[in-house]
């Protein structure tokens, strides 16, 4: 039950990201920060679906966990869902076409191992 | 420039979220049941601690900020850099809630400063616009 848990709140993290990035890429680039062109901008973006899909993992993710942290020690559980770095890089890399090269990678997996060590 | 500026609005803004929630929900109480009449009682309660409703203002500001970087910039550069909130919320529970910091934790934080300033050097957008 735990990997199981563990699993949809990495995943349902992981893909909340993706969606908010490719509905957030979609809408383009947000250049103007007078307060009425913003909430334009954000009207219009909560209306793309990739947007609200990604509203709907993180809702997922935020639940999974919840459930997660009843059958599991919070120092197990903060520490592992830090796999969703490593989970979202690959996504970046693959389904974004995201440049990472050795010096990301190498953040990546520092911040990952960072995250761990401080939550243990 | 405003790639660096919604980084730092989003990591402030997460960071003092929590901990503002943390300190609030700790004054409403620890749940103690999830009968549906308790929780309702405990989020009515929670609803109404001015921590909890300022923490939750600072979480939307971070939730929006985040939304707003992502519409530019590349996700594998955010996600490594707002690591930074990591160390932030260390500091500021050490400082502010005057939690313990063991050893191991500093030196994670050691680890994300180096992911974090790695990360940093590289191109925040490595992609077209769509």
């Amino acid at each position: 039950m735990t990997w199981f848990l563990l699993t949809i709140v990495v995943l349902a993290t992981a893909l909340g990201d993706l969606f908010q990035t490719i509905g957030m890429k979609q809408g383009g680039e947000i250049d103007d920060f007078r307060p009425g062109m913003l909430g334009t901008a954000l009207a219009t973006v909560l209306r793309n679906r990739w947007v609200a899909l990604s509203i709907v993992s993180f809702a997922a993710s935020f639940f999974a966990f919840l459930a997660l942290v009843s059958v599991a020690d919070l120092s197990f559980a903060v520490p592992a869902t830090a796999a969703a770095y490593v989970v979202e890089t690959l996504l970046a890399k693959t389904i974004l076409k995201e440049t990472v090269g050795r010096e990301r990678w190498a953040g990546a997996l520092l911040v990952t191992l960072g995250v761990v060590l401080i939550s243990l | 420039m405003k790639t660096r500026v919604c980084l730092l609005i989003i990591i402030v803004a997460n960071a003092v979220g929590n901990v503002l929630l943390s300190y609030g929900m700790h004054q409403v109480g620890s749940i103690a049941s999830y009968s549906p009449l308790t929780l309702l009682r405990s989020s009515l309660r929670a609803a109404s601690n001015p921590y909890v409703l300022i923490g939750v203002g600072f979480l939307i500001v971070f939730f929006l900020a985040h939304m707003i970087v992502l519409s530019w910039a590349d996700l594998s550069y955010v996600l490594p850099m707002t690591a930074v909130g990591y160390i932030l919320v260390t500091v500021l529970s050490w400082w502010w809630l005057s939690e313990q910091v063991r050893p191991l934790r500093w030196l994670g934080t050691i680890a994300i400063v180096a992911g974090v300033s790695l990360v940093g050097r590289t191109p925040h957008r490595t992609t077209e616009p769509l």
